[in-house]
């Protein structure tokens, strides 16, 4: 056998990753295909968070502000203006991407720490709206979807998304097509610059890069994934809620991405699903699962500071991306 | 009713909001100002403050004055002392760096939360005020007891500037934060330094949570929007600035007391968020703070 090219390599990873997520479908048992069908989309959010925080250094505590944008801009729409599914999710990424360009725009002015704390103040600004408004999106609540509103029409016929089959196959096409762009942005030059502006800005600014539009468009994207995320998480499970735009959705993704392994196309994957599981299994034990998550945030960071992947990397599979 | 007496009573229930919120700001800005670490855990140091000024004060029968003495110095050591193992154990292993330090406090932050939650459970409790007194105001009688907490305010903010300025442990502090190199060059023992100056600022948000809960009662979910606020009013003050952190606070207390009372709290707080983020994004020294930092 030839030996193959890193690039093979990855690409053979990422399908073989994609088909076996597949094969779980009809090999999972019920529970446990609800939990995984919840990760794929969640993982999107992470990946999302990842291109920002893993690939362009840019540490968000805000990005809630982008999945409830996702998920206010479909959920709304069903819910008021009775569109259906397709325009709805459209609605949610275009909530996405205005809401990521105009808070990029103002928060990239400011670097480190004071990068975070914006982010931080934009998304708490965005959640008190959320129940601001409480006429249209009933604050804490929330709203539940009613099952005939989300069917995804198609010349051919109609998916039911609240069967557990369709909306775990639904959810898998998302996370492919986002790893897919993924794995080809961070392959492609940008996504080398992005890398670059995170090792040294100053030189990159230096070598002619316009740092600034460079992050604002790692920013939007990664808004747009993370809307994404959010607008395919109300449309396949029916509720859309004030809860989503706190400030434990801006700290959980980041606690996936650095479990899983920060600037790794399968980190957020890996660390959604380990954190999803870690709280299942310590809840059935322990009521105390905000504990779980305090103390693996701590315990990552001391010990682990490249997460799952990050280390696997580092220790045996150099050419992972 | 007229405006008069609205207005009295908003400022009133302003400065009591400012002298707190000052108090727990202190606790942040010194944290920041001297070790470069944003403590995000800070709001949680204060609910536990609150929480153990409860079970002090439960303890103690007879006049609750005694009860209230005794958590008064108790909570804020005890508090400090978790502050310093937390520092001594954590943050002092990750060498500082911003954002591992954020990482980890939001850690700490669910596991101080948790623990509240376990074994404080979620009821919201009082603590019983050491006097009763009203003072008889123009239109209406006032609680004492929230006047005597402004003037504790400042007599512990006086005795923080002391320290800071006129004394040995100040100057070291003020040596650290000003160069830490040369401080440990010239036998500072920067280590020990940050750990204390960690228990201090948590210990600081402990009094303010002690002489909170006889007003709002101990919950376990209390520090959340005291950090956000103290956020604010670092920010607006200059990081690291002491005078700039005591007028933000005045001013925000003030204006979040008679906002609050005029319109809907949830507008008067997503106004003030959005306008401090703003000011960090054109004039990320704070409105007091000088050019450089």
């Amino acid at each position: 056998m030839t030996r193959l090219t890193p690039s093979t390599k990855s690409i053979a990873l990422h399908v073989g990753v994609v088909l076996l997520l597949l094969a779980l479908n009809f090999l999972l048992p019920e529970y446990h295909r609800g939990v995984f069908a919840r990760v794929l989309v969640l993982a999107v959010f992470a990946m999302g968070y990842n291109l920002a925080f893993g690939y362009t250094g840019l540490l968000s505590l805000g990005h809630a502000m982008f999945f409830a944008a996702g998920l206010y801009g479909a959920g709304l729409t069903i819910y008021h203006l009775e569109w259906s599914v397709w325009p709805a999710f459209g609605a949610g990424l275009a909530a996405g991407v205005v809401v990521a360009l105009a808070v990029g725009f103002l928060a990239l002015r400011t670097t480190g720490v004071a990068f975070m704390i914006v982010t931080l103040m934009f998304a708490q600004v965005f959640y008190l709206m959320t129940l601001y408004f409480t006429t249209y999106t009933r604050g804490e609540e929330g709203l539940v979807l009613p099952q005939e509103t989300r069917v995804l029409g198609f010349p051919g016929g109609v998916l039911d998304l609240s069967d557990p089959s369709t909306r775990y196959l639904v959810a898998l096409s998302l996370f492919a097509i986002v790893l897919a762009a993924i794995l080809f942005l961070v392959r492609a030059p940008y996504g080398r610059s992005l890398i670059a502006i995170r090792e040294n800005e100053e030189r990159m600014r230096m070598l002619g890069y316009d740092v600034f539009a460079n992050k604002l468009m790692a920013v939007v994207l990664s808004g747009l994934f993370c809307a994404a995320s959010g607008a395919a998480y109300a449309v396949l499970f029916g509720y859309v809620g004030s809860g989503f735009a706190a400030i434990q959705y801006s700290i959980l993704p980041l606690l996936w991405v650095l479990v899983g392994g920060a600037a790794t196309t399968l980190g957020p994957l890996i660390g959604t699903l380990f954190m999803f599981y870690v709280i299942d299994t310590a809840s059935s034990y322990t009521t105390a699962h905000l504990m779980v998550v305090g103390l693996v945030l701590i315990g990552v960071i001391l010990f682990f500071p490249k997460g799952i992947i990050g280390t696997v990397r580092e220790r045996w599979l150099p050419w992972l991306p | 009713m007229a405006f008069g007496p609205y207005f009295l009573l908003a400022t009133l229930e302003g400065l009591v909001t400012a002298a707190v919120l000052s108090l727990i700001a202190l606790g942040l800005s010194l944290v920041f100002g001297v070790m470069r670490v944003v403590n995000v855990a800070h709001g949680e140091f204060y609910m536990l403050g609150a929480v153990l000024a409860w079970w002090v004060a439960s303890l103690f029968g007879g006049h609750p004055a005694i009860g209230f003495m005794v958590a008064l110095v108790l909570s804020p050591l005890v508090v400090a002392a978790i502050a310093f193992v937390a520092e001594r154990l954590v943050l002092s292993r990750l060498k500082y760096e911003p954002e591992a330090t954020i990482v980890a406090t939001i850690g700490l932050l669910y596991i101080i939360q948790q623990l509240a939650l376990t074994f404080y459970g979620p009821e919201a409790r009082p603590v019983e005020a050491p006097f009763h007194y009203r003072m008889q105001l123009p239109w209406f009688g006032y609680s004492a007891y929230k006047l005597a907490v402004i003037g504790f305010s400042i007599i512990m903010m006086l005795a923080t500037w002391f320290v800071l300025t006129r004394t040995k442990i100040g100057l070291i502090m003020r040596a650290t934060q000003f160069d830490r190199e040369t401080a440990q060059a010239f036998g500072i023992p920067v280590g020990r330094v940050y750990a204390g100056v960690f228990a201090l600022g948590a210990g600081l948000a402990a009094v303010a949570a002690v002489l909170i809960v006889p007003i709002q009662q101990a919950h376990y979910l209390m520090g959340h929007d005291p950090l956000l606020l103290s956020f604010i009013v670092v920010i607006i003050g200059g990081l690291g600035s002491l005078r700039g952190t005591v007028l933000a606070a005045v001013l925000i207390g003030l204006s979040d007391g008679i906002i609050s009372m005029f319109f809907s709290p949830t507008l008067a707080k997503m106004l003030a968020t959005l306008a401090v983020a703003m000011i960090l994004v054109f004039r990320p020294q704070g409105l007091f703070g000088a050019a450089a930092r």
